[in-house]
């Protein structure tokens, strides 16, 4: 181990390091704002989108994150029309293409969470805010959502490190994310270690410091409870 | 079509390596599952820690960068433990070894859960009871633990089963000819990727809706009464 050479490009595993969490927390964002609306029609068997959600969720949850990506990335140029579309700039790049990737792959993910914890708010929360005058909408918004929300928190912190844990293969699609640094490291001085093993230590404390921050948002958010 | 004809039957002989691969790892997974429980539930301090510290590991680092260390890295170590110790020559690890033995490592650590979580549901009474009838702890893990293991771990276990299967795809990666590589191949030859990907993309889903259908019927069988 050359921990010189480590030292000597910390700026390579800086820029991995801002992609990587500009590509979780952004991929976090997006997946779980799609899947509310996802969860909801399951939980409340609308008709026609809830089957659809499901098969959404299911076809995501069933194949790998990698074909998605590759799906994205390289499937997606090879036809005439999505290269002389508008989404041109953005599908040409692979940053976006692993955030769009990682985005709609999580909220499948997210979805059956959310489904799960909109299913386990109490009947006597609706009915409660029913008997207060409030409107269907205003009960769900003000009442039901916030709750199945806070109940979500400790499946969702999985979640958290699983989208970590995936927003590695962005580096098999040239994006210099963590990995991504550490590949090019290797590559560029003819070492094995120094990359992977740094980037592995980078990981390690990002799950540690996300454990540590669920376990004070569960302590502060699940007090009720 | 002519290509698919042509280049098809080349995605579908990955097939046989992600079968293959899947079911030695699920097997390694299971063997590093059931020890790495029985370290966890150790009397002996130091043998929890190693267990925790195997877990702890496994949940930190992602799973690609694990490969990528065991891999690249795993070579070096084992000729240079060769050279120093004068045991053995050069030994070159093929990818599929190195796959089987990363996913076995990796799903180990979940299994390790599934197992512990398993054993720690049967009610501390009934060893209890076992013990002071004069079973020995041989008998009562027999006789009365394992029968329990089973269908409590079952549910877990199919789920990591389903992730495991998709996670080989991963294999791609460190160039082993699974059915992400070759329809990548396939893809870049014809350069028709979007068909080709698609084509690997339900064979995975495929193989999870008959995993998800046996395992449902296998799951029926274990139910507990």
């Amino acid at each position: 181990m050359d921990l010189a050479l480590i030292y000597d490009n910390w700026e390579l595993f800086a820029r991995g390091l801002q992609n990587t969490i500009i590509l979780v927390s952004c991929s976090l964002l997006f997946g779980g704002v799609l899947a509310v609306p996802l969860a909801m029609v399951q939980a409340y068997n609308v008709p026609v989108l809830g089957k659809l959600a499901l098969g959404y969720s299911y076809v995501f949850r069933g194949t790998p994150l990698l074909v998605q990506l590759f799906i994205i990335y390289y499937g997606l140029a090879q036809f005439e029309t999505v290269r002389n579309s508008i989404f041109w700039p953005v599908l040409r790049e692979p940053f976006y293409c692993a955030l769009i990737g990682f985005s709609l792959n999580g909220a499948a993910y997210a979805s059956e969470i959310f489904r799960g914890a909109l299913l386990d708010v109490g009947k006597g929360y609706w009915e409660a805010a029913m008997a207060c005058g409030m409107s269907w909408a205003a009960a769900f918004r003000r009442i039901i959502l916030p709750i199945a929300l806070r109940k979500s928190i400790p499946a969702y912190s999985n979640e958290v490190i699983f989208v970590l844990h995936g927003s590695v293969l962005a580096s098999t699609i040239t994006v210099v994310d963590i990995l991504g640094a550490g590949r090019q490291l290797n590559g560029t001085y003819y070492v094995t270690y120094e990359g992977f093993i740094t980037a592995a230590a980078l990981y390690m404390a990002i799950v540690f410091t996300l454990s540590l921050v669920f376990r004070a948002l569960e302590f502060k958010f699940l007090r009720f409870m | 079509m002519d290509q698919l004809i042509e280049f098809g039957p080349m995605v579908l002989g990955g097939l046989k390596v992600t079968i293959l691969l899947a079911l030695t790892s699920l097997f390694i997974a299971t063997c590093f599952g059931l020890a790495g429980a029985a370290l966890k539930l150790s009397r002996s301090r130091v043998l929890r820690m190693v267990g925790s510290a195997y877990t702890t590991l496994v949940r930190g680092i992602p799973d690609l960068v694990l490969m990528l260390l065991i891999f690249f890295g795993g070579q070096i170590l084992i000729n240079d433990l060769g050279k120093l110790t004068g045991l053995w020559r050069y030994v070159e690890i093929d990818p599929f070894t190195a796959g089987m033995f990363t996913l076995g490592f990796i799903f180990g650590a979940y299994m390790t859960e599934t197992f512990r979580g398993a054993f720690l549901a049967i009610p501390a009474g009934q060893i209890e009871a076992a013990q002071s009838i004069g079973m020995s702890p041989r008998t009562y893990l027999v006789r009365i633990v394992w029968p329990q293991i089973v269908p409590r771990a079952l549910p877990t276990f199919t789920n990591n089963w389903l992730v495991l299967l998709k996670t080989t795809a991963l294999v791609s990666i460190i160039g082993l000819h699974d059915i992400v590589y070759n329809a990548y191949q396939a893809g870049r030859t014809t350069q028709e990727p979007f068909i080709f990907l698609m084509v690997s993309f339900f064979i995975y889903l495929v193989l999870t809706l008959i995993s998800d259908f046996f395992l449902r019927k296998l799951g029926r069988v274990y139910a507990l009464k």
